[in-house]
This record gives structure tokens, sequence and C-alpha cells, in this order.
């Protein structure tokens, strides 16, 4: 059973059909691809998908529920998040922190048992940092968990996006452009990071990328956009072969 | 690591809490052995308000990142609530537990105000909240101007014209007197209860910060986008701090109706300076340091008074102070500097932590 149906997404911005008639299918457990010319408007279909933009027309259903139109937080609350293109930490929190932030929603005390410091702010506190702290290791950023965000490395910044996305427990990760401004040893590195997401954590992962090392070597299918519409989508393999692809995006 | 963090923020909270006792045992000495004059003396409570309310902003300005220009309307809000009660009250209960009470209503009704502006205010991005925070302190300074409510066996009555129009009967008696505000509250305010209240507002603020919503909060001021795909409900969470901000100005406001006989909605005391005032301790102290806030409290009140022997000189000093702590906090190079002295003393620290973790 398909884990995300998306059937005739449309969106508009004045005259502009930023995305037309967008369809995909992603089964759980797959890792999906999702490439194209820069404005092809990749983005834009994550931006729909979780709810920061309203789509004009289709429908998105994930796991069997209709979640067209629903707010970011609600559709975070449904199964999906998310990383970003521009890196988007909470700067001025620690490393911890931001994975905190993700478990937000799962693990629960009051304000007045914070703010009185009750046993159970120590007990529910206590195992978000085991969470968290499990997760970062995930990610070999245990040993900067009390680091300020902002003072990681770029290729670790990447990462620790991931893990506050997988903090919020999704059925679905959108990553966006994991690879940008990683040198060939850093995306080597996340590609595996990224399979081992897939496989100890049962995600179905849909990413957009424009390394094509990267995306051949990992994405199972994938969707080609060009100006809004689709091109193809497909076995990576066939749909890297394609000639229609390669004159719109890979270049002969 | 997690153990040395939770430690760190701990450790940090301790140095303001004893900051603050240290204080106030320091002080009691100097009182107990004369060696404070009148004049300070008397500027020990209002010292208290501007620590409250300094804190209290930086809730708002460091800790949820929004521009607030209008806390001095929330000290009068919770000021003439808190003060009405006391003088509804007087006597009829013991003056502790009304005292206490006018407290909780300063906080409720400031609390109430801010979660009325922030409902509509605070979905808006960017600088609405300024405006609008503005504009709300300007407008309730003037609507207790023209407020008359008074009280006689029938009940209370209100009237926004004058006092005459209230018709109270012949043992009636005006409370809250339009310009002419409220006289007679009880004098119940001291530096005890000041400290007391700074107390439990620290206790509040800080241990709001390192919690569960106060994360929340700050993941708001950091990436607003970012926190609400990761499930963050953005005005919970803003409205929260915001109405947390308000009833601390609020309680500031009890404390002030409670330590001066004749209480009136001025310019000087509920206006647009007041908050700016108030804006100014904690840029100073450090947007998003509490600890910061308190020591540029205490220091911007009592700096003019200290220098008043140097007449002349006096507003250039103050000036001077002002630009020295900004050049402090914000210039790069003060901060590297401040950085690497930091680093230094905890380099032991860390060493150890090293070698525990190998």
């Amino acid at each position: 059973m398909s884990l995300l149906e998306v059937k005739n997404l449309t969106i508009s911005f004045g005259g502009l059909r930023a995305v037309d008639d967008f369809n995909i299918e992603i089964k759980k457990g797959q890792l999906y691809g999702l490439i194209g010319p820069n404005g092809a408007g990749k983005t834009t279909v994550f931006n729909l998908l979780t709810g920061v933009y309203k789509p004009d027309e289709g429908i998105i259903s994930l796991d069997g529920h209709n979640i067209t139109g629903l707010k970011t937080i609600e559709i975070n609350k449904a199964g999906i998040a998310r990383t970003f293109q521009n890196i988007r930490l909470f700067k001025e929190l620690s490393v911890l922190d931001n994975v905190k932030v993700g478990l937000h929603n799962h693990y629960h005390y009051s304000t007045i048992e914070g703010i009185l410091r009750l046993p159970k702010y120590y007990k529910v506190e206590k195992e978000m940092d085991k969470r968290a702290m499990e997760l970062l290791k995930v990610f070999e950023l245990d040993g900067e968990a009390d680091y300020l965000a902002s003072n990681l490395p770029y290729g670790k910044q990447r990462k620790l996006e991931i893990a506050r996305a997988l903090a919020t427990e999704p059925k679905l990760l959108l990553l966006d452009e994991p690879a940008a401004g990683m040198n060939p040893n850093e995306t080597g590195e996340l590609m595996d990071t990224i399979r081992f997401v897939r496989d100890n954590f049962d995600m179905t992962i849909l990413l957009i990328e424009h390394d094509m090392k990267l995306v051949s070597g990992i994405c199972e299918e994938l969707t080609v956009l060009n100006f809004g519409r689709i091109l193809t989508q497909g076995e990576t393999g066939s749909v890297l072969n394609n000639p229609q692809v390669i004159t719109a995006y890979l270049g002969e | 690591m997690k153990k040395m963090k939770i430690a760190k923020t701990t450790k940090n909270n301790l140095i303001t809490y004893s900051m603050v006792l240290i204080a106030y045992i320091l002080v009691q000495i100097l009182l107990i052995t004369g060696h404070i004059s009148s004049l300070m003396s008397g500027l020990l409570v209002p010292l208290c308000i501007y620590v409250m309310l300094a804190v209290s902003l930086n809730l708002t300005v460091g800790i949820l990142g929004e521009l607030s220009l209008g806390h001095a309307g929330f000290m009068c809000v919770g000021a003439f609530s808190g003060a009405f009660f006391s003088k509804c009250m007087d006597g009829l209960m013991p003056d502790g537990i009304r005292f206490f009470i006018a407290l909780l209503i300063g906080a409720a009704a400031a609390g109430i105000f801010g979660i009325l502006i922030g409902i509509p205010v605070l979905r808006l991005k960017g600088d609405y909240l300024a405006i609008v925070t503005l504009a709300f302190g300007e407008i309730i300074k003037n609507l207790v101007n023209v407020l008359y409510i008074g009280k006689d066996k029938n009940g209370f009555h209100f009237s926004m014209k004058d006092s005459i129009s209230l018709h109270l009967d012949g043992e009636g008696q005006v409370i809250i007197n339009g310009a002419q505000g409220i006289t007679g509250t009880p004098h119940d305010a001291s530096f005890t209860v000041g400290i007391l209240l700074i107390f439990i507002s620290l206790i509040i603020i800080l241990n709001l910060i390192n919690s569960r919503d106060g994360r929340a909060i700050m993941s708001i001021r950091d990436n607003r986008i970012a926190a609400e795909s990761t499930g963050i409900n953005i005005t919970k969470y803003k409205l929260m701090a915001f109405s947390i901000s308000a009833s601390i100005a609020g309680v500031a406001g009890v404390l002030y109706a409670h330590n001066l006989s004749t209480l009136t909605a001025l310019p000087k005391n509920f206006g647009y300076n007041m908050s700016i005032m108030i804006l100014v301790f904690v840029v100073l102290g450090g947007i998003g340091n509490i600890r910061g806030s308190i020591i540029s409290a205490v220091i911007l009140t009592l700096l003019p008074e200290l220098l008043r022997g140097l007449s002349d000189y006096r507003m250039l000093i103050y000036a001077i102070v002002l630009i020295v702590m900004m050049l402090l906090n914000w210039s790069p190079k003060a901060v590297e500097w401040k950085e690497g002295l930091k680093e230094k003393y905890f380099s032991r620290l860390h060493f150890r932590k090293e070698k525990e973790g190998r």
C-alpha cells in the first residue's frame, strides 16, 4: 500500500502555475527522489505537502488519511517532517535542545509542573534527554550535544536538521537538498546516513537533490519536474537514461 | 556531557538567585546600621519594581523575540486593579491576605489584558506587536484618567464623566476619581516584599525557560517556520510567554500602587517613557540575559541618584555608562574578550570533563 498519494496537485502564484497537475505515489519504506532544474517547483511541492501553501486543486493523502489543506503543525502531527534547503535550525539553542524541541509533542508535562519543578518534570526531562541523545548518536552528534546549534560545522548542521525532523516521529521524511554545499566525502557519508535512517527507523523518504551521484546512488524511484509539470517518473535507472530528462536537465 | 549541561544552567540560575539574596542581606545590614540615607531607602521598593519589570519584559523581548513598547501599560492595569481591590477591602480582612489577593488580582488582570492583546496581534508577523502595545500603553493610561468608580450601599457605580454623575448616596465613597486616581491605598509594600516578589518572578521565568514550554518559546524566536513544521503551536506559546510577562508587570504595578498614598496615571509613571526605560534596562542588560536585566535595572536606577552630588556632570556620566554598557554587550571585540575570559576561567573544568569522557 502506498504511504503518500498525491493527485492532481496544482497551485498558481498570480498567473504562474508553479506546480501543475502533480501526481506521485510513494510506497512505505521507499527512497524516492524529486529532481529537476532550478525553478521547476520542487520546493513548492514540499511546501504544499507540509501545508506551508494551500493547493488550489488536488488531494494529498498520507497513510489513507486526507491531509489536504491542513495546517503545517497538523500535518506534522499526522506524520510528515521535513528539512529545509537553507538550513533552519534553532540557532541559539543547544544541539540537544534542538532535538528536544522535535520531541515536544511526544513527551508531556504541564507548565505548572515545569515551573514548580515537580517530580514529573525531572522524570520526563530525563526520558527526553535519553531519547534525544540516542538520536544524536545515530548522527554522531552526541559529542557536540552542548554546543550551540549555530556553532556546528555546516555538514553537521544538516545532520542535526535531519535528527530534529526524526525526533517528531514522522512516517514520511522530506529532505530538501540534503547534500547542498557538501564535498564528495561528506555526500558519501550522508548517503550512508540516509540509508541507515530508512533501514533502522522504518522510514519512507522523499528527497530533492541536484547531486546526481547521490540520486542515482540511493533513490529507488524518481520524479522529474520541469516548469511545474511532471516530465517523467519511474525507476531511477530508466528515468536517468530518458532522452527528455537528459535534454531538459542533465545535459548531453 | 548531558549532566554537565544541566549542572551549568542550574549553576547559572543559582548565581542569579544568590546575587539577589546577597544584595538583600547587604541592604538589610546597611539599613540596620543606619548607613542608608532616607532618600536611598525610599528608592528600595521602586528598585524592586524596576527589576521585576525589566526581568518580565526580557521574557517577551529576549526569550520570545517580540518587541513590546507598552510594558508600563500592563503595570498600570495591575496597579489600578490591585489598588482598587485593596481600597474596597481595606479593614474587611487581614492586611497580609488582602495584599496577597491584591497581588493575584493585579497579575490576573494584566495577564488577561496580555491575552486579549496577544490573540489578534501575536498572529501577525513583524513589528505589529510593538505598534499595538505602544498604543495600548497610551490608551490604558488615558482611559484610567477618565474612569470614575464609587461604592455605596447599593453597590458599585461607574462613570466616564465625573464623580458627581456617579450619584452616590451620603455615605458613598469615590474609589477611582478620574485624573486624581486612587488616594489612600494602604501602604503594604516593603523592600522585603519586593525582594520576595523578585524571587518568585525569577523562579517562574528561569524555570519556564529551562522547561519544555521554554524550549518551544525559544524555538519560535529562533526560527518560526522550522518551529511550525516541527509541530510547535506558535500561537499558544507566544500567548503563554506574552501573558506571563504581562502578569509579572501587573504584580510590579500592584507593588507600586501599595507603595504610594496617591496613585495617578501620569505620563511619568505609566507612559511611553516608562516603557522605553524598561526596554533600555533589557537592551543594556543583554537581550535574553535575565541576570543582566537585574543588574542594569539596578545600576541605571541608582546611578542618577548616586551622582546627584556631581549635579553638572550627572547626565554626562549617565550617558557614558549607557554607551560603555552597550559596547560591552554588543561590540564583537568585547564579546570576544568576554568569551576569552570565560574560557580561561572554565578551561580547568573542560579538561576534567574530557578526561572523564575518555
